[in-house]
Order: structure tokens, then C-alpha cells, then sequence
């Protein structure tokens, strides 16, 4: 009887080396580069000690990529740059050239085919967001087409440099933020508004009862007998609706329509130039969930932005503008009301309350 | 693949607008794919109804490991059967997402052969996704993967995918190869990345400079960021010129020095010792200032998101480490960081809410690294201080 040879299952490689996707130029001059400059929004020019130049193009992309784009790229690259291409930490395409008089042609390419070009230095870099409606089951509301709504109202911020410093916006479809959208300039965060609804029909089956009551940060959970089941009920007054007890438990589902909708965050930033990294703080509670582009939600966003860029001063970031300001001047610039969300209650809560007599009006 | 195009007059609203748009693209991918199609479908529904239509996770994977792929299911299979499973394959990004054309077309001739053609290049925690396959396709497309030369990324409670910023391959600032680091602890962690054993999840991102262009400070358990010790190096010609071409060097950098160490009479000096290495100076004048020759990063530990207990930033745990020695310095770090982690910490519990819950003094103690105070921006301001007994020799 024959013997099959199976071919011994390969795992635990790792990613391929980066060096093999690295262009000619950068390998030559890898660890030597001596300093850039911006050559209009989106077109960086690297220049390394020997002098040598490098051109990087940078494109949008809506992150979620068909292979048929992937592909388009993949041509693109080979049109241009000797088949070297990479991403960004934000999901924009650049393209990797060695010759300047190519970079027109490619512009000219990525526009016909729907590719804004820019996204450098102080403009609003692509939308850094999560999976929403498309692929999660946790999702208050979606993220791509917020993202694609708030961009088409602001594509004109990606493609010119014209506000005071760079601005991030980030999107988070669940407190779960898979965006971390927590350091922002701009962070737009689905919430939801009501406590799980407890499936007692099935929960003892597919959940743990202890593991389920440790979840919830609040101890809002405490076992019961619902119907002569083992289940467990939720104490409204305690619960955030944070959706902890869902990410353990499938038997408490937070979906709620009705209630449901986004919240706009703002002033956070990672980088530590000037100020030290920041949170973003609340700025507006609750607005509705109302698709496919959520005017609500654009409209306050591009307040945000359009008072941020009359008002802060250059290399101002968001959060820096407001602190220079003060927080009221904000909520009265931007006419939005301050409400009693704004105020914290959760731990550590003292901290951003003002316990000083360093008041403005 | 026509045949039965599914109405999609609210999506079709997010083809209009300058800014690309995700349903082109997932119209695009119904050209290869019927999952792509029930996608759209199920996509519209989900805007008309205003919420999710997936079901909650379903352990799914390949043989051997227990992550790096998410279960997800359509909650109404009967309407769109193509995607009764819609699994996702994270696959771990090449350092610094740098790709050859060739190495994308394998990627994509993968997906198209077994999966919707739909991607996100790239998720938020750095891999490529692959979005939506059904459970028996998991292990030929891991198959052809690994023989590409790719391997799958974190998820659960493991070790996640590292990444980092591109640092030396295309950036003056970057204060160590952050690509080489970040492939290097990749490789040395595959087990812990490839099978979760962890209280939860274990995040490590390596950016080069404190710009910090990969979000360290604030999603990274463990935050490698580029910093150097010496003195800004500075170019008083290039100053000048800056100066000439109309910078205001007192308004826009010297002012807006967090430390205000620098001062401009028409030349700059700057008191390296009260420097705090923000980049702001460096990054307005990048051919006049660049930072220091001794050259290495700081490492930061605890950042995440706010589940469960509330957001944190990551906080300094060693003030700096020397290019040479980063590598061996967190390979010895992580592993006593893992060791406490793995006694002491609770289920889904992050390494930042373990030292806010037991105390960094002791999780110091436990990890045997000495305070140093670069480590608090203050000292201390409550005096409930938990004085330990005297021992033997003191
Ligand atoms: S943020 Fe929440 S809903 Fe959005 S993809 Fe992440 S877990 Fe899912
Ligand atoms: S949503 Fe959050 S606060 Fe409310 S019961 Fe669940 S875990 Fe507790
Ligand atoms: S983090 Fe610093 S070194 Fe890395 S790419 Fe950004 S600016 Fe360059
Ligand atoms: S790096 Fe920052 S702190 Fe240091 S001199 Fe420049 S602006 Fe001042």
C-alpha cells in the first residue's frame, strides 16, 4: 500500500522578514536619513546623509479594501516604484518613489482612480476606526460609514494644510475601543444607553455565573432566579453601560436602537511634543444614531474643527487650544451645552474638578 | 455575480463624496465573491434596522493555535446564507507594513481563492485582516499562508501582534531600529502570540521618537519609545536660515517649549539640561535640530482602553535603555513582568490595572526594579504611606 507523504504543517514563522520589502533606496540608506521636508500635503522628501532622495506619496484609503484596490495599488507601485509600497499607522497608502518627475503622473493616477492625496503635517489625517455593523456583534453603531460621512465633510482639511497643527480623529463603535480612540484631537465613540437585556432563557447554558458578575466593573450583576432559572439580574441605578457582562456573556445583549447613538470626545493627543499625552475629555453625551450619514454627528464634528482652526494659535493642538482657553470658553465657543454628564462620577472622579479659584468667564 | 443584486439605496447614499468609500469596496469584492454580495445585504439591513447583525463571537481556528482568527456568525443566516460564518484571520503585518507588490497579489490570490476578498489593511492593532471566511477554509488559507511566508497575528488572552513606526527605514528621528525590535520580539514570542495563556491580553508597540506615531503611550502594555540622553544636536547655520525665510524662532519654538530652555537672540541656545525630549523644537526646524548621538528608548508599561476598570496612559518603568541593549533588557523585563501578571493578576485583567490595584511600589518590589523618580511626575501628596517592618540589617 501506498504511503502518503504529507508535507510537515508550517507554524510558528512569524511575519516575513521586513528587509525583503524594503525599496533599494531605503535599504542603502536605512538608519541615515538626515532630514525631511513637506513638498505640498501629502508628498514627503526624505533626504538622507549621502543625499540621496526619497519620495513618499501619501493616499487615502477607506481601510476597509477590496482585493480588486489592493491590486490597483500593487499596480501602482509597480508603475512607479519599482513595486514598493507600505501603509501607515492611520491606514493611508504611500507609495515609495526614487524620482521626483514621477510623482505628478502617479497624483494624476491616484485621482482618477477616487484616491485623495495628503494627510501630512497639519491637516486631519485619515480616521483611525473600528469594525462596527460590518463584522462586530458589540457594535452601539457602525464606524465606516460615520467615517465616510465625517470625511466627505472634511476631505478638504486632508488635502490642504490649512489648520493650525495636526488633527486626529478617531472612531470607536463600543466603549470596547479597538480604536483606543481615548487620545484624540476628535473622538467619536458609539454608546449605549441601556442595561443589558438578560436572555434568562439561555444564559445559565452559555455563561459562566461568577465569571459574568466579576465582569461588570460596578458590581452592578448579582445572581437570581428568574422563573425557577439560574440567572442573574442587573440594578439599573449601577449600571454604565459599558457592555463588560456582553463581552463575557452572549446571554446579555446590549443592542438597543432606539437608544443607541454616539458621543464626541475631544483634547486628547499621544504624541509628547510640547504637552505631555492627554486623554480626550467629553464634549458632547449623546447624539442619534442616524444613518447612512449621520448629519448630527458631522455637523458637531466639523464645528469642532472649523472653531479649532479660527481659534487656536499655530502648532496648537486641540487640547492645548482648549487648556490655553479654558474649557468654558469652549463649551461658548462651540455652543455646545454643558450638561451634568460632563462631570465626572466614575473613579478617581476629583480629578478634573476644578479646585481652584483660577476661574474664566 | 449579478444575479441577485441586493437593494442598497441607504449604502449607496456612502458611494457619493470625495473620500473613498468602504461600500465601492465591498462592491467591488461582489465581483469575486457571493459573500461580499450577502455582505452588502446584510450591511443594508443593519443601516434600515440601525444595529448589528452578527452573533456573539464562537471559538473557531486552525489546528495547534488558539488565536490569531474571530469567530463571527450572521444572525440571520436564512436571509444571507454566504455569510452564515463570516470569520475573520488576523495575519501579522511585515515590521513597518512595507510590502513588494508581488507579496500583496499572493495575499489577495489567497483570499480570493477562499475567503470575501475584503480586507482591512490594516486592523488597529497592526495585522493584515482578512474579513469573512467560513471555518473549513481556515486551514487552507493557513496553509497557503505560512507557505507564502505569513503567519497568523494575536488575539484573546495572548500576546498580540506587536507593531511599530518605520523609524529608521524613513525617519530622522527615530532613536533605535524600531522595525528590527519589533520583528525580533515577534519571533521570540510565537508561542505566546500563537496560544493565549495569559490573564488577558498582552499589547507591546515600539515607536521611535516621543512623537510617537504608533500610539504607544496610550495602547501598548509594554511602550518602547525612542528617546536619546545627550544633547539636541543642532545646526546654527540651518537655525538661521529658518530665521531668514521668516520662522518667528521666539513665537513659534522657543515659546512654545514646554520647559522653556531655549532662547533666541538671533542665535539659539538651548539648556539640554532642562530639555524634556518633547520634539517640538526638532520638529518645526528638522534640518537645524535633530536629537542626540547616544541614542535608545524608555520603557513605559501599563496603557489600554477603558475596559474594564477605566483608561490609562502607560508609565515610565525605565527612564532609558541604551539602543544595544533594548532587546535583552525587555526580553528580562516582560519576563518578570509576566511572572507577577501570570500569579497575581485576575481574570481579564491588564497589566496596568494589576499595578493600579496591588501598587507600583510593590510591583516594583516583585519585579525587582529600583524607584527611580523618573518614574512620578510628583512625589507622593497623601500620607497613608504602608511603611514595611524593619529587616534584620537595617
Ligand atoms: S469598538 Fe466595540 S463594537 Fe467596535 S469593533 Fe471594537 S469591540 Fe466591536
Ligand atoms: S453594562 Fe457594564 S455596568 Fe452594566 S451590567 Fe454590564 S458590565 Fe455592569
Ligand atoms: S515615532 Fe518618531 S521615529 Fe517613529 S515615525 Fe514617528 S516621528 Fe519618526
Ligand atoms: S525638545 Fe522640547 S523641551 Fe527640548 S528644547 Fe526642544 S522644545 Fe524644548
Amino acid at each position: 500500500m501506498a504511503t502518503t507523504i504529507t508535507p510537515k504543517r508550517i507554524t510558528d514563522i512569524g511575519p516575513p522578514h521586513y528587509e525583503k520589502f524594503l525599496p533599494p533606496v531605503i535599504r542603502r540608506n536605512y538608519g541615515a536619513w538626515k532630514y525631511h521636508e513637506v513638498l505640498e500635503p501629502g508628498v514627503l522628501c526624505h533626504v538622507s546623509e549621502t543625499g540621496e532622495k526619497l519620495y513618499s506619496v501619501r493616499a487615502a484609503s477607506p481601510r476597509l479594501l477590496s482585493i480588486q484596490t489592493i491590486r490597483l495599488f500593487a499596480d501602482l507601485a509597480d508603475k512607479y516604484c519599482g513595486g514598493y509600497l507600505r501603509f501607515t499607522s492611520r491606514n493611508n497608502v504611500e507609495f515609495l518613489l526614487e524620482k521626483l518627475d514621477e510623482v505628478a503622473p502617479l497624483k494624476a493616477d491616484l485621482a482618477a482612480a477616487g484616491f485623495p492625496i495628503g494627510g501630512t503635517r497639519a491637516t486631519i489625517s485619515n480616521i483611525v476606526h473600528t469594525q462596527g455593523w460590518v463584522h462586530c456583534h458589540s457594535s452601539a453603531t457602525d464606524a465606516s460609514g460615520i467615517v465616510k460621512s465625517v470625511m466627505d465633510s472634511l476631505s478638504e482639511y486632508f488635502v490642504e494644510e490649512k489648520l493650525p497643527a495636526k488633527l486626529r480623529i478617531a472612531v470607536a463603535c463600543c466603549l470596547n475601543m479597538c480604536g483606543a480612540v481615548h487620545c484624540s484631537d476628535i473622538a467619536i465613540l458609539g454608546v449605549h444607553r441601556r442595561p443589558p437585556k438578560i436572555r434568562h432563557d439561555m444564559l445559565a447554558k452559555v455563561c459562566e455565573v461568577p465569571t459574568l458578575i466579576s465582569s461588570c466593573p460596578t458590581g452592578a450583576i448579582r445572581s437570581a432566579v428568574v422563573e425557577g432559572r439560574q440567572s442573574v439580574e442587573v440594578i439599573e441605578e449601577q449600571c454604565m453601560f459599558c457592555g463588560n457582562c456582553y463581552t463575557v456573556c452572549p446571554a446579555m445583549p446590549m443592542n438597543d436602537p432606539e437608544n443607541d447613538g454616539i458621543s464626541i470626545w475631544v483634547g486628547g493627543k499621544v504624541s509628547n511634543a510640547r504637552s505631555e499625552p492627554k486623554f480626550t475629555k467629553l464634549a458632547i453625551p449623546f447624539l442619534p444614531n442616524n444613518p447612512p450619514r449621520w448629519p448630527e454627528v458631522v455637523e458637531a464634528v466639523k464645528n469642532i474643527v472649523e472653531n479649532y482652526a479660527k481659534n487656536a494659535r499655530r502648532f496648537e493642538r486641540m487640547g492645548e487650544w482648549i487648556e490655553r482657553i479654558g474649557w468654558p470658553r469652549f463649551f461658548e465657543l462651540t455652543g455646545i451645552e454643558f450638561t451634568r454628564y460632563h462631570i465626572d462620577d466614575f473613579k478617581n472622579a476629583g480629578l478634573t474638578f476644578a479646585r481652584s479659584t483660577h476661574l474664566r468667564f | 455575480m449579478d444575479e441577485k443584486k441586493p437593494k442598497t439605496e441607504l449604502l449607496d447614499e456612502l458611494e457619493k463624496g470625495p473620500w473613498p468609500s468602504f461600500v465601492t469596496e465591498i462592491k467591488k469584492a461582489t465581483e469575486t465573491s457571493p459573500m461580499a454580495t450577502d455582505l452588502l445585504g446584510q450591511l443594508e439591513l443593519s443601516y434600515h434596522e440601525r444595529k448589528g447583525h452578527w452573533k456573539h463571537g464562537g471559538i473557531v481556528g486552525v489546528l495547534g493555535y488558539g488565536g490569531g482568527v474571530i469567530g463571527r456568525y450572521s444572525d440571520v443566516p436564512e436571509q444571507f446564507p454566504n455569510i452564515a460564518h463570516f470569520h475573520t484571520i488576523r495575519i501579522n503585518q511585515p515590521s513597518g507594513w512595507f510590502y513588494t507588490s508581488d507579496s500583496l497579489r499572493t495575499l489577495c490570490n489567497i483570499w480570493e481563492r477562499h475567503g470575501s476578498g475584503l480586507t482591512n489593511m490594516h486592523g488597529s492593532t497592526g495585522d493584515i485582516v482578512f474579513l469573512g471566511t467560513r471555518t473549513e477554509e481556515l486551514e487552507p488559507v493557513f496553509k497557503e499562508l505560512t507557505e507564502a511566508g505569513f503567519d497568523l497575528g494575536g488575539s484573546g488572552s495572548a500576546m498580540r501582534t506587536p507593531s511599530c513606526c518605520v523609524g529608521e527605514a524613513r525617519c530622522e528621528w527615530a532613536c533605535y531600529d524600531t522595525m528590527k525590535l519589533c520583528n525580533d520580539l515577534t519571533q521570540a514570542y510565537q508561542d505566546e502570540l500563537h496560544r493565549p495563556s495569559f490573564p488577558y491580553k498582552f499589547k507591546i508597540k515600539c515607536a521611535g521618537c516621543p512623537n510617537d506615531c504608533v500610539a504607544a503611550e496610550a495602547r501598548a502594555d509594554l511602550s518602547v519609545i525612542g528617546i536619546w540622553k545627550d544633547d539636541i544636536q543642532q545646526d546654527d547655520e540651518a537655525v538661521a536660515k529658518y530665521a531668514a525665510e521668516g520662522l518667528d524662532i521666539q513665537r513659534d519654538v522657543c515659546d512654545k517649549c514646554p520647559t522653556r530652555c531655549m532662547s533666541w537672540n538671533g542665535e539659539l541656545t538651548i539648556n539640554n539640561r532642562e530639555c524634556v525630549r518633547c520634539m517640538h523644537c526638532i520638529n518645526v526646524m528638522p534640518k537645524a535640530l535633530r536629537p542626540g548621538v547616544e541614542k535608545g528608548a524608555a520603557l513605559l508599561i501599563g496603557s489600554k482602553a477603558p475596559i474594564v476598570q477605566g483608561a490609562l496612559l502607560s508609565s515610565v518603568l525605565v527612564p532609558f535603555v541604551p539602543q544595544e541593549e533594548l532587546f535583552d533588557t525587555i526580553k528580562e523585563l516582560i519576563s518578570r513582568v509576566w511572572e507577577f501578571w501570570d500569579e497575581y493578576g485576575k481574570n481579564r485583567e491588564r497589566v496596568g490595572e494589576l499595578i493600579q490595584r496591588v501598587g507600583m511600589a510593590n510591583f516594583l518590589d516583585a519585579i525587582g526594579l529600583d524607584p527611580v523618580p523618573q518614574m512620578v511626575t510628583a512625589p507622593r501628596d497623601n500620607p497613608y504611606i504602608y511603611f514595611q517592618k524593619k529587616s534584620e540589617n537595617e
